[in-house]
């Protein structure tokens, strides 16, 4: 037997991928990812087809008779203002809502990067250091973990002086107290990770601790932290979106949607689209990112598939199994079509 | 000394020990990083006499140290700002005197803790029983359509920040259908009634953010519950469906719940910020939003440490609740 004849093993990526595509909502959630951060990247881009700009005033779109509230129907929505603009300053909402975007996905991918640096050097140094180690950085990650987030990160961000790139430092704060939890699930993996045969092997061979850490240990993290880091990634644009609302987070003129949601609570009575665009964009955010983070999950977890049927077993068995040869089938024929 | 006391008390200690830690923290960040915390005080007019006097008044020309010395002396025993015949007396548990209106933080935080005691006791009766009921029906649903919707719901719920929703409700039931008035705070003592309809809204819209989490909780716990031994011998005994969930399996499932309720509970007196400032609620985050919009660190400080404390307070509550409700867990 040669050895084209075994079957091939795929790699990690590949299954992982295939299970992805198998979950409708994650695609679904991807797609509208995706287009987000086109969107986003493409700000200026889009906001120049339209022929407006963020930060422009127009006065005469406004009711002034009606307190600045936009004339025309819809919050003023026409063909130079695709989707209406904002009232009381008349500048253009669609121009707004991209450049939002920027902010929202550039503080949430920043800030989750923060915890997932400093949480995996935490966790690592907490699980191959020495006992002195460990516990300084275990007492220091629960104290991180016991913190009112929410309360310091206002707290900071008010102190910190206004001349401190904003975005940046929304990124640092809400980082820096968020990456508890990932040094914790690292610490924990790199305990058990260190006690196995090939991390003594390399040991043996000569590997010191940094590169143990490198080559040894980093590839079978990263299917945990990738899990937690997806989890991260809609709680941090709500933290975004949270700290800007309360008028701590991006400065004026720049434009976030919780800023955008903060000045709406003023107008929501007389101009309704004002709230319903930005909120709806949040949500549909933080719900794709919960949504795909959910599927990465399951996708990278070995024991989720026979996890969640427990219990679930007894009603309809027939059914159940009709299901899932179909989707088997749906799989083998996406295998077929890959390998073709 | 049996356990549950050595428990106690070893948590006790490890959240005095935290709670230094945290104040160190934060007297360094909030004291040390301004440029002159008298001339914030003093306000922007003030002369350079003034602000030395601000300065001598409040003790801030001792060096650091000191400074913070005097300021855990004055949690524990009280301290007195100034000297001769200027002094003010800040009685025990004192956190300074804020800068603004030279009122005691303590009592301005005592004036507003009701508020947001109403909105976290209130959002948590709710989220559990918004919470629990859904996540034993989709437990008894098992593999149904319902079971589909209420897993689409609680990650829609999970995915929702508090003001969103908070946003659309009073666009719905205040501004177009007008059924509810718009929320604003009375006393619980001063009128119950105006106090319950006043706080419909922001508990509603906490409770529906939270709910989802222990929705997914209560049925994550409902499920490994049912895997249990003891559940399939009631099974196998022919005990009906309904009710080995909602009576044999439920006590065992609700403990992780009834914990994380205590913590979220705790940490709700810090987060209920949003909602707050939202719906213009009294209470200690709307209290922090107006504090650091003008800078008044003493009421920052403060508003940190006890909120933290809160969080401490939780977490130790929790763990005690799990011992309690589940013989399994050890306690150490």
């Amino acid at each position: 037997m040669s050895i084209e004849e075994y079957p091939r093993v795929e790699s990690a990526g590949v299954l992982v991928w295939r299970r992805l595509r198998s979950s409708r909502a994650a695609m679904a959630g991807l797609v509208v990812l995706a287009l987000l951060v086109v969107v986003a990247v493409a700000a200026p881009l889009l906001s120049a087809i339209e022929g407006q700009d963020p930060t422009t005033y127009h006065d005469g779109l406004l009711n002034s008779a009606l307190g600045g509230v936009p004339t025309g129907s819809l919050g003023g929505i026409d063909s130079t203002h695709w989707l209406g603009v904002e009232p009381g300053t008349g500048r253009d909402l669609f121009a707004r809502l991209v450049y939002g975007a920027q902010i929202s996905l550039l503080v949430a991918v920043g800030s989750t990067f923060v915890q997932v640096v400093v949480g995996m050097a935490a966790g690592l140094a907490a699980g191959l250091g020495n006992r002195l180690a460990d516990q300084v950085i275990g007492n220091l990650s629960d104290i991180v973990l016991a913190l009112p987030s929410l309360v310091f990160a206002i707290a900071l961000m008010a102190v910190v002086p206004s001349s401190f790139p904003r975005p940046l430092l929304l990124m640092l704060v809400i980082g820096l107290l968020g990456w508890g939890g990932t040094a914790r699930v690292v610490r924990a993996q790199t305990l058990t990770l260190k006690e196995l045969d090939y991390v003594a092997a390399a040991r043996l061979g000569g590997s010191g601790t940094w590169r143990i850490a490198r080559r040894e240990l980093l590839p079978p993290l990263a299917a945990p932290v990738i899990t937690y880091a997806a989890l991260l990634l809609p709680s941090n644009v709500v933290s975004e979106a949270g700290l800007s609302f309360l008028g701590v987070g991006v400065k004026p003129p720049t434009s976030s949607w919780g800023q955008m949601l903060s000045s709406a609570t003023t107008w929501f009575q007389s101009d309704p689209m004002y709230v319903l665009l930005p909120a709806a964009l949040l949500f549909v955010t933080t719900l794709s990112f919960t949504v795909v983070g959910d599927a990465v999950r399951t996708a990278l977890d070995p024991r989720a598939a026979s996890r969640l049927r427990v219990g679930v077993e007894r009603p309809r068995r027939g059914k159940r199994r009709q299901k899932s040869q179909t989707s088997q089938a749906s799989q083998t024929s996406q295998t077929g079509e890959a390998a073709a | 000394m049996n356990g549950l006391s050595r428990f106690v008390l070893r948590r006790l200690l490890g959240m005095v020990a935290v709670l230094l830690v945290l104040s160190v923290a934060v007297y360094a960040a909030f004291y040390l990083v301004p440029a002159d915390p008298a001339q914030l005080a003093c306000g922007p007019r003030c002369s350079p006499a003034q602000v030395a006097q601000v300065r001598d008044q409040l003790g801030l020309d001792a060096p650091v140290w000191a400074q913070y010395g005097h300021f855990v002396q004055g949690i524990f025993a009280g301290r007195d700002f100034g000297t001769g015949s200027a002094s003010v007396h800040c009685d025990a548990p004192c956190l300074g005197i804020s800068y603004k209106t030279g009122e005691q933080v303590t009592t301005m935080l005592w004036d507003r803790l009701p508020v947001t005691a109403s909105l976290a006791f209130g959002a948590m009766v709710l989220w559990l029983l918004l919470g629990v009921a859904s996540g034993l029906l989709s437990v008894l649903r098992r593999g149904r359509l319902t079971e589909r919707a209420l897993t689409a719901l609680t990650l829609a719920g999970n995915a929702t920040p508090v003001f969103v929703i908070g946003l659309l409700l009073l666009l719905l039931f205040c501004a177009y259908l007008q059924w509810l008035p718009f929320p604003s705070y009375v006393g619980l003592t001063q009128d119950p009634q105006q106090w319950f309809w006043g706080l419909l809204l922001p508990w509603v819209s906490l409770a529906l953010i939270e709910s989802a989490k222990y929705a997914r909780l209560t049925r994550s716990s409902m499920l490994e519950t049912l895997a249990e031994d003891h559940i399939r011998t009631f099974r196998a005994y022919g005990v009906a469906e309904r009710r080995l969930v909602t009576r044999h399996a439920l006590r065992g499932a609700l403990t992780p719940v009834i914990a994380l309720s205590a913590l979220d509970l705790g940490t709700m007196f810090g987060s209920a910020v949003l909602t707050e400032s939202l719906f213009g609620l009294p209470g200690l985050g709307k209290l922090l939003v107006s504090s650091v919009a003008i800078v008044d660190l003493p009421v920052v400080v403060g508003l940190v440490l006890v909120t933290g404390f809160c969080v401490v307070l939780a977490n130790a509550v929790a763990d005690l609740l799990y011992a309690t409700a589940d013989r399994r867990v050890v306690l150490s």
